[in-house]
């Protein structure tokens, strides 16, 4: 399940699903190598995947409120293409994701962020 | 938050605000503040517009004032999209955070008061700049 790549035609239909998850981002950087897992500790074997620890930007600079109508802080959390961009890519904990991925779909809905944008 | 079409007259835009802030109270709900935005590009074509005069309301009211002032919203010419945010919860949830953060603080001693001060200061300018 070491596909990183977006050029791979994918060999059986099994593999389908694999491919669109692996589907890179194109606004965050060149990630070479297998994918991270979620997090330390979900097996105490090989650490070989365990890239830099990625901190939460929310919880280090204490930002409360995370307000739909802050576009330069929720763009930061959005893909070119305009998709909310996953927590395994930013680092960003579960709680502080949750809310803002709610802003970021206020902040759709009032224009402020496209729902999708032509890459 | 309303969006008005972008192609108002100075005038114009006042006496809608002023409209709408009637319709607000007169539905019964109390006026917190008003802002406004100024005109943004739309991330994406409305009603066939491309830029939007955006306007900020906080309202405080019951459930039953909240859906009328929408209905009003929703038949006013000029507005062309709103976004109702429910605020209370949050706020409640933020007071509550500042509170024990504040606790905290106090609760140190003098002697490490210079490291606290800063820790408050840093903590009282997050949250503006959050919003």
């Amino acid at each position: 399940m070491a596909d990183e790549n977006t050029q791979q035609v994918p060999t059986t239909g099994a593999a389908a699903p694999e491919a669109q998850r692996t589907v890179t981002t194109p606004s965050r950087g060149p990630r070479t190598g297998p994918g991270r897992p979620g997090g330390p500790g979900r097996d105490a074997g090989p650490r070989k995947y365990f890239r830099r620890k990625k901190v939460c930007k929310f919880c280090v600079e204490k930002i409360d409120k995370i307000d739909y109508k802050d576009v330069r802080l929720l763009g930061q959390f959005v893909a070119e293409s305009g998709k909310i961009v996953p927590r395994r890519l930013t680092g960003v904990c579960t709680p502080h994701q949750r809310r803002l991925t709610d802003a970021i779909k206020q902040a759709r809905n009032i224009a402020l962020l496209p729902f999708t944008s032509r890459v | 938050m309303v969006i008005v079409r972008p192609d108002l007259v100075e005038e114009d835009l006042d006496r809608l605000v002023s409209t709408l802030e009637g319709h607000i109270g007169t539905a019964g709900g109390t006026l917190k503040g008003t802002e406004r935005m100024g005109k943004r590009r739309l991330a994406y074509e409305v009603r066939k517009f491309q830029d939007g005069m955006y306007l900020l309301f906080n309202v405080e009211g019951e459930g039953k004032i909240i859906a009328e002032i929408e209905r009003r919203l929703r038949v006013t010419e000029p507005v062309i999209k709103f976004l109702t945010v429910r605020v209370d919860e949050e706020q409640k949830r933020l007071d509550k955070v500042k509170k024990i953060r504040e606790a905290r603080v106090r609760a140190r001693p003098e002697a490490p008061a210079e490291e606290a001060a800063p820790t408050a200061t840093t903590g009282g300018e997050a949250a503006p700049a959050a919003v």
